[in-house]
């Protein structure tokens, strides 16, 4: 039996929550087909609830525990903790995964430490069964560890993009059971007192820009970023910066792409002047296409590159944007 | 804000040597590690800012100390912290290749009760959100069950008054506010406070302070780590569009064939 806690925006389930059910449904498959249950911790945020089990339901969840009341209308991670633990209980589970969010990776810690068992954070595959071996992220996903999970419940969360999320085969129409927890008053100690949205999200609009335009150290300093904003705004698209330039305070931080800054996805990635450390790789790893613009054809962002061009940032982006303005 | 009257807040930050991972990573010869011998030692940038939050915290009237579970070696980054602005320095000398998250969790709990029965107390433990290295996203939550404390994950930032903690975190929806009452632990991400450089008057008093070395207080169970790997390096497909501004046609026409430029 296998438990996975499940995360939603207003978009439904969270794609990092259904690449962890089909990881799981892997497992489960391999253990000899045991059913998968999801767990929802409060009412959906943004999306319908039923509309959320349907989903859940496509991805072959046998039942969706839902764990409900005061305790869980503002996040504390050890009541949702106390959610896993008992929906754990309820449906027998010798493991319990959540996706590899900050949350995720918080609530699978405090279930983790409740009951004294390892946690193995950002896995991305698993290995024999008996004994259960993971492999996970490590160093920021430049390394991977393997990991012996010889306690039970086994307790991981799964890494990003680990694997694709695929509904099942065959949809269920997931049974809904109410879950009963009984949370400790000092499970609500460190409780969310308040949310203050964004007064506007600029991160967001990194994160899904179509085009994004990267300045790295090879800018040489605050006043160099002006010619990489105009290539950005003539393309529709937004300034990225790796961290070395918010760490020297050249740009604010919500401008940063990497492991601790944004995840970027979109249709074409410049970087400029970005050497290409493994943090900053893991934040755009998953642009579609990459043009890096360095003076070092050897540097990292160039091998792994689809195009580059070798040269100095300060001549080749105002030759760009000179070009396309010609052509406009 | 406190007042004269009240006494200031005594904060613990804990550190890990790691090895420097913006360049090349390479393994331990037992595949257990990484290795930063060629690459230099650090501590996380979480880390970093942990201290500086530290350090703000305490203030002019109460003690910041800095721990760490290393290698004798780990001292230098002991001597980096004190040169921050950290007040005192633990070293619990050890291997912490041979240490999972939960043995961690319990060597920090056990200074922590040390240092209260000897009247040092640590209202506020401050950790990084994650080991550079490890990776384990959980040392400060297992503190704060073995301590029996709140925990607040991912901080940007934390202030005190009055003996309670606020803290601000970047959640899903927006930046979120914990109030937790102490003696508390929190769990920094980096982002929300510029870690400070050292002055040469900072250098020269971390030099006077004489870092407490303490044994571990328990064999550990280990981290149930079988080995380290290396994803293998994607070969490279670049395909050189040119060199210096004269590419820039070519480059345009890429743009204009994805349809990102008219």
């Amino acid at each position: 039996m296998i438990v996975v806690l499940v995360e939603t925006d207003a978009g439904g389930v969270l794609e990092v929550s259904r690449e962890t059910i089909t990881f799981c449904r892997a497992l489960a498959r391999e253990g000899g087909g045991v059913p998968v249950d999801a767990l929802l911790v409060g009412e959906p945020a943004g999306a319908g609830f039923d509309d959320v089990v349907a989903e859940l339901g496509k991805y072959g969840v046998r039942a969706v525990h839902h764990a409900q009341g005061e305790a869980f209308t503002a996040y504390s991670g050890a009541a949702w903790a106390a959610a896993v633990q008992a929906a754990r209980e309820a449906a027998g589970s010798v493991v319990v995964a959540a996706a590899g969010t900050p949350r995720g990776n918080e609530v699978l810690a405090h279930l983790a430490a409740r009951l004294d068992v390892a946690m193995a954070a950002n896995v991305t595959a698993f290995g024999g069964l008996a004994p259960f071996v993971v492999t996970r992220q490590v160093v920021g996903g430049a390394a991977l560890e393997e990991m012996r999970l010889d306690d039970r419940p086994a307790v991981f969360t799964v890494a990003g993009h680990a694997v694709d999320p695929e509904p099942a085969p065959e949809g269920t129409t997931p049974q809904v059971r109410p879950l009963e927890v009984a949370v400790d008053p000092a499970d609500l100690v460190a409780r969310v007192v308040s949310v203050e949205p964004p007064e506007e999200d600029r991160s967001a609009d990194l994160a899904s820009a179509r085009v994004v335009v990267g300045g790295g150290r090879g800018v040489g300093g605050p006043d160099g970023f002006a010619p990489l904003v105009e290539l950005a705004e003539l393309l529709g698209g937004q300034l990225g910066v790796s961290r070395v330039v918010t760490s020297l305070g050249w740009r604010p931080h919500h401008e940063q792409v990497g492991q601790t800054g944004s995840r970027i996805a979109p249709e074409i990635y410049l970087p400029c002047g970005i050497s290409g450390a493994i943090q900053h790789w893991a934040g755009c790893a998953s642009s579609k296409v990459i043009v890096a613009i360095n003076t070092d054809p050897d540097a990292p962002m160039v091998t792994k590159a689809d195009y580059a061009v070798i040269g100095d940032l300060h001549e080749v982006v105002p030759a760009v944007v000179a070009e396309l303005q010609r052509r406009a | 804000m406190m007042g004269d009257t009240t006494p200031g807040t005594g904060v613990l930050v804990c550190i890990k040597r790691v090895p420097d991972s913006s360049g090349e990573i390479l393994l331990t010869p037992d595949a257990q590690a990484v290795d930063g011998r060629y690459v230099g030692f650090t501590v996380s940038a979480h880390e970093s800012c942990a201290i500086e939050l530290a350090t703000r915290v305490a203030g002019a009237d109460a003690e910041a100390t800095v721990l760490t579970l290393g290698p004798s070696e780990a001292v230098e980054q002991l001597r980096s912290a004190l040169s921050l602005g950290c007040t005192a320095a633990t070293h619990v000398v050890a291997d912490p290749a041979a240490y999972g998250p939960a043995d961690v969790a319990r060597e920090i709990a056990a200074v922590v009760r040390a240092h209260e029965a000897e009247g040092r107390p640590h209202d506020l433990v401050l950790l990084g959100n994650d080991a550079a290295d490890s990776g384990d996203f959980q040392v400060g939550i297992r503190l704060a069950h073995e301590l029996g404390r709140p925990v607040v994950n991912g901080a940007a930032t934390v202030e005190v008054a009055d003996g309670v903690a606020t803290a601000a975190v970047d959640g899903p929806h927006g930046r979120e506010t914990y109030r937790v009452p102490l003696p508390a632990v929190v769990t920094v991400l980096e982002g929300g406070v510029a870690p400070r450089y050292p002055t040469l008057s900072g250098r020269v008093k971390a030099k006077k302070v004489v870092v407490e070395e303490r044994t571990p207080a328990a064999e550990p169970r280990g981290p149930s780590r079988v080995r380290l790997t290396l994803p293998p390096p994607a070969p490279s497909q670049v395909q050189l569009l040119g060199e210096g501004p004269e590419a820039a046609p070519a480059l345009v026409d890429l743009l204009q064939s994805m349809g990102v430029a008219r």
